[in-house]
């Protein structure tokens, strides 16, 4: 990512703002998203125009008290352009380059952001890989190394799977921790890696620090089939988009790059038979096949479910009626790309749970 | 990011997978094998850029040279392909090609539909082209449209490292004979490539950058001609949507309306010369099909009815630049009925 389209602004200048206060919508060559405020204070400047293309980490609004005098604002901006050099900067917001660890022939794709604390592992869906958590990663890792793995079959992880059973998953997942010496993770999960992120939490109780199902499948049977089907079989763009687009509650979030990049993976070898084989496993005949909302009981570590209110692959009943030990967060208006939908709230919400847990945790 | 390679190692690294993976298939050509042992030299040359070197050390046997009468290895390689095996014989370059038309057309073209599907010539024939390399007529025309005309033969003109590596696994897993246009030009372009071998389907047009007010639809080098046009148009506020068409045959019809339908507005830029080229043919399509949605008249972009000149400075004149496509871009833009 090199630039991005400025959309329209979200808030009027002068106004005060707050930290994870929507400022303006940005449309990437990914994805159409919006930009949050990361300090408090008031919008003194607008500096980016509405559908201006603005390189990464170049300047689009100035945050300030109202107490800094308009003369001083107007010299940050003008020192700021002047100083400012695109490529530069590019590569230093292009943040970390993936990684590659082989474990018994298997090779693992992850990218890790940020340092310290108590770390965290996430895991993408059925078909995913780390750039399903283009809009979180960031914003999770400011206080801890938050790894996110590409789990076998999926974006640069080998294309073996094996016979593609939860409890191989849940292995891969064992090394992987073991290689990075993780002894205790907080463990994260979207649709199929919710569910082998409750398959290692009940594996391994006591390295699972806490666990966040977002949008899980392993609670129900229901599924909608066709999705990954279709999926599976779509070869070209005008197949793929429709599957695409029932990810997210708005179906014009889906760039037709975000489809390429989908389709980028698709096309390499061993890859459709490594979906064929994980969805055999998992969702046979458009159902689930492997149901653990019974075990979450047992599970003792703190346990926060995640859901978009529209989501229309796994629905959102799915987070009803469960055990008592897990807390639930209906996010409205999302889809079943809740973390990328609802990025705000998701970042927040996880950020708060994880927090606690270390709080916990530590005692 | 992922690894970089040229459009060159790219061709190379398709043609490495694809013979370790699949035993039938073979490679012919002049000077793939040859030049091996000569001046303490231990590899071949791998054809005269070199975009072959490396494999005949790997693979032996299954990469061989071939004399230099195109119309003989030609035929002993579609023959091969009609026999069960999966050549890729490079032509060094198109305009030579012209000594083995009934090879092609008549024998290649034909088998699958003379023999009711009873017989395959999967077989791929690489090929450059292209003006740029003060090369002179004889070694710088754009003969694709020639190709594409032919029915059962199908044309590949891929623009960058991430197209030529899929494009050409496709073309050597195709049942169907398949030309490959290497631009020149283009071999020592760098660009994304993953490591594992992927394929790139024929008749999916690539969208390089979109854009509502103007459609571009171009191909093989001349999309990066296009991609610096519509650069400087954006500076403008003229949004161009650049579509790269990767294959001529099959033909991504639905991605070219898709896009005019949207902008009403097309620019057809072609390096082949202007009569009967792909130009035309898109531009037939979009007054055909497409008629209702044109805001202005279709602009074509190509060389003069010319043979490439000699001289640096006419050919530089000839080929299609940034400048004269932007010029016809805005002429598009800003035309009022």
């Amino acid at each position: 990512m090199k630039e991005g389209k400025v959309g329209r602004w979200l808030i009027d200048q002068g106004a005060q703002v707050q930290p994870g206060d929507e400022l303006l919508e940005i449309e990437t060559d990914k994805i159409l998203g919006s930009l949050e405020a990361s300090a408090s204070g008031v919008l003194r400047r607008k500096v980016a125009t509405e559908h201006s293309v603005v390189p990464v980490a170049g300047l689009l609004g100035v945050i300030a008290d109202a107490a800094v005098p308009d003369p001083e604002i107007d010299a940050f901006i003008a020192d700021f352009q002047a100083r400012f050099v695109p490529e530069e900067a590019e590569r230093e917001a292009s943040g970390p380059t993936p990684e590659t660890i082989d474990i018994e022939g298997q090779s693992l794709c992850y990218l890790r952001r940020g340092e310290g604390g108590q770390p965290a592992v996430l895991l993408h869906g059925f078909g995913g890989d780390f750039n399903n958590w283009l809009f979180n990663h960031e914003v999770l890792a400011a206080h801890r190394a938050v790894y996110a793995l590409e789990l076998p079959g999926h974006g640069g992880s080998s294309k073996r799977v094996g016979s593609g059973t939860i409890s191989e998953f849940a292995m891969a997942v064992a090394r992987f921790v073991d290689a990075l010496d993780l002894p205790r993770v907080h463990l994260a999960g979207h649709s199929m890696g919710g569910a082998i992120a409750i398959q290692f939490a009940l594996t391994h109780p006591r390295r699972t620090a806490s666990l966040t199902l977002v949008a899980s499948a392993g609670l129900g049977p229901d599924i909608d089939g066709e999705y990954i089907e279709g999926f599976i079989r779509a070869s070209r763009r005008n197949e793929l988009r429709p599957q695409i687009e029932k990810l997210f509650a708005d179906p014009k979030l889906v760039s037709r790059q975000m489809v390429e990049d989908i389709l980028k993976y698709k096309r390499l070898d061993g890859v459709e038979s490594a979906l064929r084989t994980i969805a055999n496993r998992f969702f046979p005949e458009g159902r689930q096949a492997i149901l653990l909302r019974d075990r979450l009981g047992e599970l003792s570590m703190p346990v926060l479910v995640i859901w978009g209110s529209n989501d229309r692959i796994v629905t959102v009943s799915h987070a009803q009626g469960l055990p008592q030990n897990v807390m639930t967060q209906i996010l409205p208006e999302s889809g079943h790309m809740v973390h990328m939908e609802a990025a705000a709230q998701f970042n927040r919400a996880v950020t708060s749970f994880w927090e606690s847990g270390d709080l916990s945790g530590s005692s | 990011m992922g690894r970089t390679l040229s459009f060159q190692q790219a061709i190379n690294e398709a043609l490495a997978q694809e013979l370790a993976r699949d035993p039938r298939v073979v490679l012919m050509g002049e000077d793939v094998a040859g030049g091996s042992g000569t001046d303490g030299e231990m590899d071949a040359w791998g054809g005269p850029l070199g975009v072959t070197k490396g494999l005949w050390s790997k693979f032996g046997d299954r990469v061989m040279d071939t004399p230099i009468s195109e119309s003989a290895f030609i035929g002993a390689a579609i023959g091969a392909a009609t026999a069960g095996l999966r050549p890729v014989v490079e032509l060094m370059f198109v305009d030579f090609m012209g000594v083995c038309f009934d090879q092609i057309f008549n024998q290649a073209a034909k088998l699958r539909y003379m023999f009711g599907g009873k017989a395959v010539s999967p077989l791929v024939i690489r090929t450059m082209f292209g003006a740029g390399l003060r090369a002179a007529a004889q070694h710088s025309q754009c003969l694709y449209p020639i190709f594409t005309h032919v029915p059962g033969l199908k044309c590949v003109v891929p623009s960058t490292p991430y197209d030529a590596k899929g494009l050409l696994v496709q073309a050597i897993r195709d049942d169907d004979p398949v030309v490959f246009f290497e631009h020149k030009l283009l071999y020592s372009m760098q660009g994304e490539v993953p490591e594992d071998s992927y394929t790139i389907p024929f008749g999916e047009a690539n969208f390089v950058r979109e854009g509502d007010d103007v459609t571009i639809v171009t191909l093989g080098r001349m999309v990066h001609v296009a991609s610096q046009a519509a650069a400087e148009l954006a500076a403008e506020g003229v949004e161009c949507e650049l579509v790269d068409l990767r294959t001529t045959s099959p033909l991504d019809e639905d991605s070219v309306l898709e896009s005019v339908e949207k902008t009403g507005r097309l620019v057809v830029l072609d390096e082949a010369s202007p009569r009967c080229n792909i130009a035309t043919d898109v531009s037939a399509l979009v007054g055909q099909k497409a008629f209702g949605s044109l805001k202005a008249p279709i602009r074509m972009v190509s060389p003069p009815h010319t043979p490439v000149p000699f001289s640096d400075v006419l050919e530089d004149l000839y080929i299609p630049n940034a400048g004269t496509v932007a010029a016809a871009v805005r002429e598009t833009a800003g035309y009022k009925a």
